[in-house]
């Protein structure tokens, strides 16, 4: 088997043949088809056993004017022989399928990297657009890496010209060509993919047959090209994973799921309420085919009538859901003081985004966190949850549906564009696994002789839920501040401060209800803890493992429940010396580490709407630990 | 609305313990006895029976009836009735609005509920005036109304809740007004109707817009200025003296004499409460020179969306069983079985 030596500045240990782990970058037109290619190459990849991560990255235009900078659309793919926790830092090889892909990629790319080039595509006139003097390809300007420039849409016209399809069409077929060269290079099976273009095109044989000889051509031109240089078979070894069923997800799947998965834990109907945005219309799009889970979808007018319609749904005794991105979540935030204030169960998903306003809205940020935590009017608190990869996103939306019912509560789960995109191999959990947290409403009156009372809290603070249609608990709720236990309307000073603190005795309350906060890499106590929470997981546990492995004393403390947090987090950060913060917003979680509990908790940000390279991370630890 | 046995219920089992605090005078207080006589009318279930509102002085009614009873945020009532009737479509569904609730902040959602024809009654209180807030003029007021904001008189040109109503989709469109002892008979036609029911009630407002309606509700001009529409029957008002007939040359209505009580001499049209042009003509006809249009002015049912959203569920679920375990599993999967990844496709 062939196998690649360190020519490209891989992460190849001494002593292996093969390389632990490659980084591909597939850059072209956003309508090239980019990230269709790089998941199906990821879904091949994970069947050859690798482990992987991805960072799909695309522009906010739906068709971006062909060949312009702005129009570039990528997908970054990291795999390898052992754990794989980021879409990796600086590419080895990088696909580009014209001018404007090179020129807004290429600095990425390692030293002595690849680039593989369609000449096709760089004419006068997309070299114009692309802003490029003279033809990089041919003026010596990508010097520091090996170039492999050949007529990939010459090539595949020739491939598909059997099928008598119209050059546009024979030109759509140019990204099953490139990856028919990548699965080449990396010793990938073809057959799933064949099989998927096969189910695809199902209604069109040829089509699905053109894309298959063009994939094939591809791979056949790996083969026999009589390549000198820099085009050669690279294997990367499987990684050693548990044993079970795997398959990829997103975590837009796996929230969806997990809200499935928790509805039926509560064994209650989910109500899912949302409202077009990106990078979050992807979760509705998914419940809509989950019906038979008893779920109902509402596409509502707006983002208001999305969440007002999920908490009338709660009202009504089913679980209700809405999610959204940072603008649609502002929307929605007087109505989740009102789900606050009936305590009505309720779930809200975030996809963060690039912000403020319209900000990136494709882009990856951390920013809402202040938001989901503080951003309501009045004291209005509520439990905020947040996903560390897309796997993971399938048990916060587990846990944001078990605290909501639990404790009346809407609950906030965080995720964002980069976790809502990205896909890993996820070991599919048996659902018999978790433990079921049934519900029960009130069916008879708590209070034998009188009214039923429903504000009358039980020991962890938590009124009953009552549903309209239950015989004689007729009873009226509402925004207005109210009586104790009888929910009457009552704004006087003492029942105001008795009440307020009862909401915020709750929702502190949940701390005690959640498991405490592990130290997930290094010891529980030492000279600094990298402290990070939602998608910076794998650049930090990265560069913490580096760091370790050179002798650091460093841990990382990954936080999923950021509101209320556990109730040995204080004890657990004042067992660090020093504590560094990396987050993808101007240092929003360093602030509440601190305002919790007295830490110098120091920050490390970024907001370039692109996620933290391990590399950077590492510098902030060689830099605090000095 | 639902095929349930209707049960027995007084006025009384209808009020609830807790004191109603409008302004003394205020119409509301006739609107919540009229609703509170309706219900046992129409044969309504309290535990059935949920009241929605927005904000406003309009909103505080649902602290008001013995029933099921939800006061939202400003102008959203629409959208959690959505989500009440779609988790529950066996429940009774009203709305209680305001013309600032319902035209304004809530226009949105009031446009949308209708279009979708959501199975519930929704009574818009007109009062032209912003009472909660202390007398702002509102999307309804007459142009050159006074209030703290339009010190000189409003420039705003009114919006007509029957007109956005029927331009909206709605199927049903009716008027009344706070003290009319036809309210509750308009109330149960809204009941009966099969989808959104939408009923502008003209209410007074004596604080900030004081006998504001006094034109057509004063006991002393109301004969000859309110027309009741009633399905069957001719367009006739003034103690059938004047009627409506189509002015076919203009494609408008027009008032006409009515001798003897002749009114097919005079051409006055009969009322079609499935005639949606005619609808469009009595909301939008210029009171003064016209009367007063009340009663039911349209009422032609349509699919009501929560049982579309049933049906459509149904279909999309035809043939598919929950099983979460196969869901998780979906799509292209593999497995490990060692310590070394085996390939293992399956769907």
């Amino acid at each position: 088997m062939a196998t690649i030596t360190a020519e490209h500045e891989i992460e190849a240990s001494a002593h292996d043949a093969s390389p632990e782990a490659v980084v591909v970058r597939f850059a072209g037109d956003s309508g090239d088809g980019m990230q269709l290619t790089g998941g199906q190459f990821t879904l091949s990849t994970a069947l050859a056993g690798n482990d992987l991560a991805t960072f799909p990255d695309f522009p906010a235009e739906i068709r971006a004017p062909q060949g312009t900078l702005f129009g570039v659309s990528a997908f970054q793919i990291n795999f390898g022989s052992s754990e794989i926790t980021t879409a990796g830092d600086a590419p080895d090889v990088l696909v580009a399928m014209n001018p404007a892909a090179l020129k807004t990629n290429v600095p990425a790319l390692k030293p002595g990297g690849l680039v593989i080039a369609d000449t096709g595509e760089f004419n006068k006139r997309n070299l114009e657009k692309a802003k490029y003097e003279t033809n990089p390809l041919e003026d010596g300007s990508l010097a520091k890496w090996d170039v492999l420039a050949f007529d990939i849409s010459a090539l595949t016209l020739e491939a598909v010209k059997p099928f008598g399809l119209g050059n546009k069409e024979a030109l759509r077929c140019k990204n099953m060509w490139t990856l028919g060269l990548a699965l080449w290079m990396f010793d990938r099976d073809r057959q799933p993919l064949i099989d998927w273009l096969n189910a695809k095109f199902a209604k069109n044989k040829v089509l699905a047959d053109a894309n298959i000889a063009a994939l094939n051509a591809g791979h056949a031109y790996g083969e026999t090209a009589e390549l000198a240089g820099p085009l050669r078979k690279l294997h990367v070894d499987p990684v050693p994973s548990a044993p079970g069923l795997y398959r990829t997800i997103t975590g837009a799947e796996a929230v969806s799921l997990g809200l499935v998965a928790g509805a039926q834990l509560a064994d209650l109907p989910m109500f899912f309420g949302g409202y077009p945005i990106t990078p979050a219309s992807a979760i509705l799009h998914n419940l809509v085919k989950m019906k038979e889970f008893g779920v109902t979808t509402f596409q509502a007018e707006d983002e208001i009538a999305a969440i007002c319609a999920a908490i009338g749904a709660s009202y009504a005794g089913q679980l209700g859901v809405t999610s959204s991105s940072g603008p649609g979540i502002a929307l929605k935030g007087e109505a989740m003081g009102l789900a606050i204030m009936t305590e009505l169960p309720l779930v809200i998903v975030n996809s963060q985004r690039g912000g403020p306003s319209t900000g990136l809205p494709t882009k990856t940020e951390q920013s809402d966190l202040y938001q989901a935590i503080y951003g309501r009017n009045g004291d209005a608190p509520l439990p905020v949850i947040a996903a560390c990869s897309p796997g993971d996103a399938f048990e916060c939306a587990i846990e944001a549906c078990r605290i909501a019912v639990q404790f009346m509560t809407p609950v906030m789960l965080l995720t964002d564009g980069y976790i809502g995109n990205a896909s890993e191999p996820w070991k599919v959990p048996d659902p018999a696994a978790y433990a079921p947290f049934p519900k029960s409403f009130l069916e008879e009156t708590n209070n034998p002789g009188g009214k039923v009372l429903p504000f009358k809290r039980d020991s962890l603070g938590v009124r009953p839920w009552i549903k309209p249609g239950t015989p004689g608990l007729m009873h009226r709720i509402g925004g207005i501040e109210k009586g104790i236990d009888t929910g009457d309307i009552d704004y006087s000073p003492q029942v105001h401060q008795a009440q307020t603190d009862a909401r915020k005795a709750k929702v502190d309350g949940v701390a005690k209800a959640i498991p405490a906060q592990e130290v997930c890499l290094g010891n529980q106590t030492g000279k600094l803890a990298v402290v990070g929470w939602g998608s910076t997981y794998g650049p930090i546990h990265q560069a913490v493992r580096r760091a370790r492995r050179k002798g650091r004393d460093v841990s990382h403390i990954h936080v999923r429940h950021v509101w209320p947090m556990p109730a040995n987090m204080g004890e657990l950060l004042k067992g660090f010396d020093k504590v560094l913060v990396p987050e993808m917003n101007t240092g929003q979680f360093k602030t509440v580490l601190r305002d919790q509990f007295l830490v110098d908790a120091r920050p490390l940000t970024k907001t370039s709407g692109q996620p933290f390279t391990i590399a950077e991370i590492e510098a902030a630890i060689e830099g605090m630990l000095g | 609305m639902n095929d349930m046995t209707p049960i027995t219920t007084t006025l009384k089992d209808w009020e609830s313990d807790q004191e109603v605090r409008w302004c003394p005078g205020c119409g509301d207080y006739a609107i919540l006895k009229a609703v509170q006589r309706t219900l046992p009318m129409i044969g309504a279930d309290p535990k059935n029976t949920v009241f929605v509102s927005g904000i406003g002085c309009s909103s505080r009614f649902p602290y008001y009836v013995e029933s099921y009873g939800f006061h939202t945020i400003h102008g959203r009532a629409p959208a959690f009735a959505t989500g009440i009737k779609l988790a529950n479509p066996e429940l009774d569904v009203w709305l209680v609005t305001g013309d600032g609730d319902g035209m304004s902040i809530g226009g949105n959602h009031t446009m949308h509920v209708l279009r979708r024809n959501l199975n519930c009654q929704i009574m818009l209180f007109n009062n032209e005036i912003y009472g909660l807030t202390k007398g702002q003029y509102s999307p309804t007021s007459r142009t050159g109304t006074n209030s703290p904001t339009s010190p000189i008189g409003s420039v705003d040109r009114p919006a007509l809740p029957c007109a956005f109503a029927l331009g909206s989709g709605a199927r049903f469109v009716a008027r009344g007004y706070d003290v009319s002892k036809d309210l509750p008979e308009v109330l149960k036609a809204a009941y009966e109707h099969q989808g959104a029911a939408f009923i502008e009630i003209f209410q007074n407002c004596i604080v900030y817009n004081k006998d504001r309606f006094d034109d057509f509700t004063a006991k002393p001009v109301a004969a000859d200025t309110q027309l009741w529409c009633r399905d069957g029957e001719p367009l006739l008002f003034a103690k059938g003296t004047k009627g409506l007939a189509l002015d076919c040359d203009a494609l408008t209505l027009k008032v006409v004499d009515v001798v003897d009580g002749n009114w097919q001499a005079a051409g006055v049209a009969v009322h079609n409460v499935r005639n949606r042009g005619l609808a469009h003509m009595l909301v939008e006809m210029p009171f003064g020179p016209f009367p007063m249009a009340l009663g039911v002015i349209y009422d032609d049912p349509r699919p009501t969306f929560e049982s579309a959203v049933v049906e459509e569920r149904a279909r999309l679920i035809a043939g598919k069983t929950a099983d979460l375990g196969k869901l998780l599993a979906k799509g292209q999967t593999w497995t490990v079985e060692d310590k070394h990844a085996a390939h293992g496709l399956m769907d």
